[in-house]
């Protein structure tokens, strides 16, 4: 059973949150253990594992970018199937940016670096905002919306945004951390990968 | 399905509760006395092992012996803690993995000091119901990692007790408020108890009390604050009574139990402090008594930092639960240490709304395990909690890299499987090492066990396929479990926890519990009646020092009579003669008590605070109760 049938639900990105919400409310109290301590041993057994997969299930799905990352997995059937990739037009800029942070690590920044690395920090948020948008608004909609023939195109410029995001993250955090600044990784909730593969 | 108690297991108070049936609200139990907090201290005397109040009343008396704050300690290992040793009295000596204390002539871990505290409260809930209770929902710290839990069931089995669920603190609590206190919507419960600090964000909708973020710090508490006051208060006394420590040759930093009244005291002011603006403290030391006033300002001074350090996981819960502190529709308060007015004050600022503050925020941990205990029992179906995981989980790789299969924050039970497989030919035993933490590098991160899948049938490298399942249950506690796929059957593993009692160190403390039983009503009065004895003994040897201009020759004489005679009888196993030769010395040294008083009263201090020092449970002594 995969997440979204646990929900009842067709392999498709656009979910009512709020009941995707009152759904997992409800299978919450149908199969959390709380309510079968009374139970057989085989009967908790399945309990957990079923409440288990549930709460795995709401993880991956309640969020919209989490929700496409879940999507290609299943489709590819792989974990991997997304890595960091430096979109090609910035790859100049990447270059640039690579160098100041190596500097930055090895004797500080003056003002005018710090300067001219936080509005390339900022540019770079903005990009990695506009490739989420992107995944969750007309992409997600286009994989909604598709023939079967048409689906592995939306999934492959899926994968590509993520991946530019994914390698965006990364610089944005690196950033961060030369400007001083609290990293960000690992502290959204959108960062962690929901590792349960039925 | 027989009764399940709930319990809070303080770092300086527990606390036992149940539902009423009748009208189905959480009350908690008093002790024959009436009281309801047990304080969380377990004195090892050698006529047998004191727990509470009567533990409480040897802090200072048998500081090395007398147990307390053991909460800090649970699950943890020796060099965890080696570093805020020397504000215990007690010793912990030296260990490979799980603290050990030493009482007297043998050790025990803080599972076995908690156990004797557990166990207090299952009997206290016995005498209550008339019957045998076996079962208990127990409390910890949201932030607790798994060893902290396991530590905490294992103290429950020692104490005789299974433990059918572990049930973090602030969202026990957000139970209690329940639903016709809350509103619907998001909660955010701050829990800064004697010990550890939680921040938990809930969503309340529909009966469900789903937990969406929390974080904390397991050290971080009450103790803290009395620990900068104390130092302060050490320091003051240092330069203003120099002369006089170099005089009695006193090192009062080495001194146990000058230490221990030192922070007993500091507690005291403290606590008044939260209703009062200023206190005053008066501590008899050696051959002179401390006096000092203190004003909540300076107290707030003390303890901003540490208020401070509260903020940090606050913001990170909101972050991770993805909400400003704006969005945050209540604010629940809970723990002793909130009821500190800067602590309210800022957790104010923060939310920009008032906190609610009900409930008793000593006790509405205590009635929120209630709940739980009471929806386990099938007793209400009305309401259900969904908790998370804390720490992120993960296991070491190549490099000492921390991949993570369980995020934190994670609603629990969750599981997560992973694929294992051998790197050299023929190879049958598989290490894997388990962490948790948010941190990249194993070395940063918390290890809680290592795992040794075994029995591998011998096969080409990268042959065998071992899936391992990582589940988190609803405790908030790991199980593992492995299965080679070829063949389908389980695979054995030995478990070999960090920080962790064995199965087999379990079993046989359970066996030793019988011998660090509490001691017996007689046994346990004829200690009492000595600790006074003993407390008589100090004051007037005190007084023969400190007031020695104050009385003549025959008074002097038929004062070190009776102090004689009472100290013949001090070790003897006859209460009586105790108790009267105790009486029999407050009554011989009332008079100079009372002269000591006015002196004291006329010369340390202006008269214009006679009054507050006479109001004061801290009152310049020479005068045994």
């Amino acid at each position: 059973m995969n997440f979204f049938e646990v929900f009842g639900l067709e392999r498709k990105l656009g979910v009512d949150a709020a009941a995707l919400q009152r759904r997992f409310y409800e299978l919450s109290r149908q199969s959390h253990p709380d309510f079968h301590q009374a139970a057989p041993a085989e009967e908790q057994a399945r309990v957990l594992e079923a409440s288990a997969r549930l709460n795995a299930a709401y993880r991956a799905l309640r969020d919209p970018i989490v929700r496409v990352e879940y999507l290609i997995r299943l489709e590819e059937g792989r974990d991997d199937a997304v890595k960091p990739k430096a979109p090609p037009e910035l790859l100049a800029e990447m270059f640039e940016i690579q160098e100041a942070l190596q500097e930055a690590r090895s004797g500080g920044l003056d003002d005018g670096a710090r300067a001219t690395l936080t509005a390339q920090r900022e540019r770079l948020v903005a990009r990695r905002e506009a490739e989420e948008a992107r995944v969750t608004g007309e992409l997600s909609a286009a994989w909604d919306g598709a023939s079967a023939a048409d689906r592995p195109n939306v999934l492959a410029a899926m994968k590509e945004a993520l991946a530019t995001r994914a390698y965006l993250r990364t610089v944005v955090d690196d950033l961060a951390d030369a400007l001083g600044e609290a990293g960000t990784a690992g502290h959204t909730r959108e960062g962690h990968v929901a590792h349960h593969r039925d | 399905m027989s009764r399940i108690i709930g319990i809070d297991l303080g770092t300086t108070n527990s606390l036992v509760a149940y539902v009423d049936e009748k009208t189905g609200l959480p009350r908690v139990i008093p002790d024959e006395d009436g009281r309801v907090l047990l304080p969380s201290i377990v004195s090892f005397t050698p006529d047998g092992v004191l727990v509470g109040e009567a533990a409480r009343r040897q802090l200072v008396r048998r500081a090395a012996t007398t147990v307390y704050s053991v909460k800090r300690f649970m699950g943890r290992g020796y060099e965890d803690v080696k570093d805020e040793l020397k504000f215990f009295p007690y010793t912990v000596v030296p260990s490979e993995s799980v603290v050990s204390i030493r009482v007297g002539d043998r050790t025990v871990t803080p599972p076995e000091v908690s156990a004797v505290v557990l166990k207090a409260l299952k009997e206290r809930a016995e005498r209550h119901f008339g019957e045998a209770i076996e079962k208990a929902v127990v409390t910890v710290p949201a932030y607790f990692d798994d060893s902290q839990r396991q530590a905490t069931r294992d103290a429950g089995r020692i104490g005789g007790l299974d433990v059918v669920r572990i049930v973090n603190e602030p969202t026990a609590a957000s139970l209690a408020y329940g639903l016709d206190r809350l509103k619907e919507g998001v909660v955010a419960v701050y829990d800064l108890g004697g010990g550890t600090f939680d921040i938990s964000i809930l969503r309340v909708k529909d009966g469900i009390f789903e937990v969406l973020a929390t974080n904390g710090n397991t050290h971080l508490g009450g103790d803290d604050f009395d620990r900068v006051i104390t130092l302060w208060l050490l320091e003051d006394i240092q330069s203003r009574h120099c002369a006089d420590l170099e005089r009695d040759g006193v090192d009062l930093a080495r001194d146990h139990e000058a230490m221990q009244e030192l922070r007993l005291a500091a507690e005291a002011a403290k606590i008044r402090l939260s209703s009062a603006e200023r206190t005053t403290l008066a501590l008899p030391l050696a051959s002179f008594t401390y006096h000092r006033e203190i004003t909540r300002a300076e107290l707030e001074g003390l303890i901003d930092p540490l208020v401070g350090k509260t903020l940090g996981p606050v913001r990170m819960a909101l972050a991770d639960a993805g909400l400003r502190a704006s969005q945050v529709d209540e604010v629940v308060l809970v723990g002793g240490s909130t009821r500190v007015p800067l602590v309210r004050r800022r957790v104010q600022e923060l939310f920009g709304k008032t906190p609610h503050s009900q409930l008793n925020p000593d006790e509405v941990v205590a009635l929120g395990a209630a709940v739980q205990a009471h929806i386990l029992a099938g007793g209400i179906t009305s309401m259900l909690l969904l908790d998370v995981t804390p720490l992120s989980l993960g296991i070491e790789t190549l490099g000492g890299v921390v991949s993570v299969l369980i995020a934190r924050n994670t609603t629990v039970p969750t599981s997560a499987r992973e694929m294992f497989t051998t790197s050299v030919d023929g190879q049958t035993v598989v290490d894997m090492h388990v962490l948790q933490g948010e941190r990249e590098l194993a070395k940063d991160c918390r290890s809680l066990a290592r795992f040794e899948l075994r029995g591998i049938d011998p096969m080409p490298a990268g042959m065998p396929k071992i899936e391992v399942t990582f589940l988190i249950d609803a405790n908030g506690i790991l199980q593992v479990q492995a299965k080679e796929l070829r063949t389908g059957k389980a695979a054995s593993i030995e478990v070999k926890p960090t920080y962790g009692l064995s199965e087999a160190d379990v079993e046989r403390m359970v066996e030793d519990s019988f011998t660090y039983a509490e001691a017996d009503v007689e046994t346990r009065m004829l200690i009492e009646t000595r600790n006074e004895a003993d407390t008589v003994i100090t004051h007037v040897e005190r007084a023969l020092r400190q007031g020695a201009h104050l009385m003549g020759p025959e008074e002097r004489g038929s004062i070190e009579t009776a102090l004689a005679t009472l100290k013949s009888v001090r070790d003897s196993q006859d209460r009586d003669a105790i108790r009267e030769a105790t009486t029999a010395m407050n009554h011989v040294t009332e008079p100079l008590a009372e002269r000591m008083m006015d002196a004291a009263l006329k010369g340390a201090l202006g008269s214009r605070r006679a009054a507050e020092i006479m109001g004061d449970e801290d009152a310049p002594v020479g005068t045994p109760e």
